[in-house]
């Protein structure tokens, strides 16, 4: 398994009158080049499921194994290390950062990952190509249109090969016509490169493009 | 990794060029006034030290004064209250080892040396034969006041370089006579010497130096006035020994001039050189503590700048963390923007200090001069500001939770 959780358990408040259990006893295992898609409404823990995922939060209890790293056992700094290598995050607002060029962005995770510039650069630019911004390299984000915006981000996510692309609303802040674009660029890189994608949606449209479906609800799966 | 940091510092802080400027105000006030004081501070200690130094630093000064401050403008000193030729010799022969010449000067009476139709206005001051040694005069030619000249109470003459000119033109001065006008009558002078005309600093030296005087021998001139002996002298001691020296003239004097008024004082070039700089450090040490507030100030804008940043790119610093930035990455980040702020501010300053530095260098007439390591420091000190009050606001970015970062609006 790529990917495996193991009773994971996350509450907040602990210990206090407010003591809230957002994530029950939840497992979940995924395979290398799955494209599965979470769902759920808001409030069911969904989000708080990604976090989990992506290695930005860890569990209070349960196990959670990254490609074979043992992820809730990582301190902060560990946490920053597997994330840059092994997750590749798509955000519904693109989080590109400012000022700084698209080829930039998407070295960034390269930058941080230690890789030598001239590499660095190299691979920017091959990435740029693959989701069509080759033309673009040297735009800063708010000369970028929403869909232009996501596709670096992609770009970026894909920088450093991860283990997973992990996607959150990736189209929710696109028309649906640019978010289509952007759904069969997933689609494509799940199909082409054979990477694996989880992507956290409220749409049904979209989770139906999916492999498979884990649908979230009161803080438990509901399916598998 | 360094070099992106600092080229994300230089697009940030050229993405708020105002707010940047304004941040670096105090940085820039600190340290250009640091640089500022540091190099006028150095102008003139070194002026005042040359100036001391051309006096000459192995140097004392002996003079009577009143023992009670008071008494000095209420009685007048009489003929045997002055220091005698005889306790003078006495003393020399005591230190002979220690001294290497005493310099006895007597005011003669000036008035104005004519030749022909040209004239000039001159002082005459009686000198023995040290006298030349102990202030540093230059011949041009010819030879100094000497002991004959002093033995045989002779109408001999040193003249500057500039009176010898004013008199006798071009031709040779040497064995022509000066004659010089006063109320009681004419006193004639036969030139032996010629001394370089220079500006003699004359803080301290025994009455007039000017260059339009000259020189005769000191016996000629307490004939001329009646005088029995000396309100002051000048010794010259040997170079590190001065202090020794002057404890064990003060003594000497201590036990043998005896007066119910007056006192034999000594002072030394050190000990003026000493209250003087004294002086100057504490001038240096107000304004140096005015810059430092400044500075302070300076610091803690561009700590208040970078919380503001930090608190901007919130969001930023989320994406990063989620991208892989450890703590140290973002840290470094931020530190390295702080550093870039008050360094840009220091190199500002210091080119505003040097401006400041030359326009007062021309007012007060001494040259400033400003070196390396004190450039280097300042750059440094301006750095190491941005470092410290930097490295809070980026501690605080780089332990933001990226969770609460990316949700942040």
């Amino acid at each position: 398994m790529l990917l495996e959780l193991k009773n994971i358990v996350k509450k907040y408040y602990i210990g206090t009158e407010n003591e809230l259990e957002i994530l029950k006893n939840v497992s979940l295992s995924v395979r290398k080049g799955e494209f599965v898609a979470i769902v759920g409404p808001s409030g069911s823990g969904k989000s708080t499921f990604m976090n989990m995922i992506g290695a930005l939060d860890k569990p209070t209890s349960g196990e959670y194994f990254l490609n074979g790293n043992p992820v809730h056992k990582m301190d902060d700094d560990e946490l920053s290390e597997i994330r840059n290598r092994e997750i590749g995050f798509v955000f519904q607002n693109f989080n590109l950062i400012p000022r700084s060029s698209a080829l930039k962005n998407v070295a960034l995770p390269m930058l941080y990952a230690g890789i030598s510039k001239s590499k660095r650069m190299a691979r920017a630019k091959d990435l740029l190509g693959l989701v069509g911004m080759g033309e673009r390299a040297g735009h800063q984000p708010n000369e970028l249109s929403g869909g232009q915006k996501q596709r670096v981000a992609i770009a970026r996510a894909l920088a450093n090969d991860p283990a997973i692309l992990l996607a959150d609303e990736p189209t929710g802040a696109l028309d649906s016509k640019t978010g289509d674009m952007i759904m069969e660029l997933f689609l494509k890189i799940n199909r082409e490169e054979g990477k694996t994608i989880v992507l956290i949606t409220h749409s049904e449209k979209l989770a139906s493009q999916s492999g498979r479906v884990v649908a979230v609800s009161d803080g438990k799966i509901t399916n598998q | 990794m360094l070099l992106e940091n600092l080229g994300l510092a230089i697009e940030s802080l050229r993405a708020n060029k105002m707010r940047s400027i304004l941040t670096m105000l105090g940085i820039i006030i600190g340290i250009a006034s640091v640089t500022a004081i540091i190099s006028i501070g150095n102008a003139l200690s070194s002026q005042v030290t040359s100036e001391m130094g051309s006096f000459g630093a192995t140097n004392i000064y002996v003079m009577l004064q009143a023992k009670n401050p008071e008494n000095e403008t209420v009685y007048q000193m009489q003929d045997n209250d002055l220091l005698s030729e005889e306790l003078i010799t006495n003393f020399q022969q005591t230190f002979s080892d220690r001294v290497k010449g005493i310099a006895l000067s007597q005011q003669g009476e000036g008035g104005t040396a004519k030749e022909g139709r040209k004239s000039s206005t001159v002082s005459v001051l009686g000198v023995n034969s040290q006298f030349g040694i102990v202030n540093n005069i230059k011949l041009v030619k010819g030879r100094f006041i000497n002991e004959k000249d002093n033995a045989g109470r002779k109408n001999v003459g040193v003249v500057s370089e500039k009176l010898s000119s004013k008199l006798f033109g071009r031709s040779d001065p040497l064995g022509r006579e000066a004659k010089v006008y006063t109320k009681q009558g004419v006193a004639t002078y036969t030139v032996v010497g010629v001394y370089k005309s220079e500006e003699s600093p004359s803080m301290l030296s025994t009455g007039s130096t000017e260059s339009t005087a000259i020189y005769i021998p000191v016996s000629t001139a307490n004939l001329a006035a009646g005088a029995q002996g000396y309100s002051n002298f000048t010794v010259m001691g040997l170079d590190g020994k001065v202090q020794q020296l002057k404890e064990s003239m003060d003594s000497f004097f201590a036990s043998s001039y005896k007066n119910d008024i007056w006192e034999a004082n000594s002072m030394t070039m050190e000990s003026q050189l000493k209250s003087m700089m004294n002086m100057l450090g504490s001038v240096s040490m107000a304004i140096g503590a005015i810059a430092g507030i400044s500075l302070l100030v300076g610091g803690v804008g561009v700590m208040n700048i970078m919380m503001v940043s930090v608190t901007e790119r919130t969001r930023e610093i989320g994406a990063r963390k989620a991208l892989g930035a450890k703590k140290f990455h973002i840290r470094s980040q931020f530190v390295i923007e702080a550093m870039l702020l008050s360094l840009a501010g220091g190199l500002i300053g210091i080119v505003l200090g040097v401006i400041i530095s030359s326009v007062a260098s021309v007012l007060l007439g001494a040259k400033a001069s400003l070196d390396l390591p004190v450039i280097a420091a300042c750059v440094i000190f301006s750095m190491a500001i941005g470092v410290f009050f930097g490295y809070y606001p980026a501690s605080k970015a780089s332990s933001l939770d990226p969770i609460e970062a990316l949700r942040y609006e």
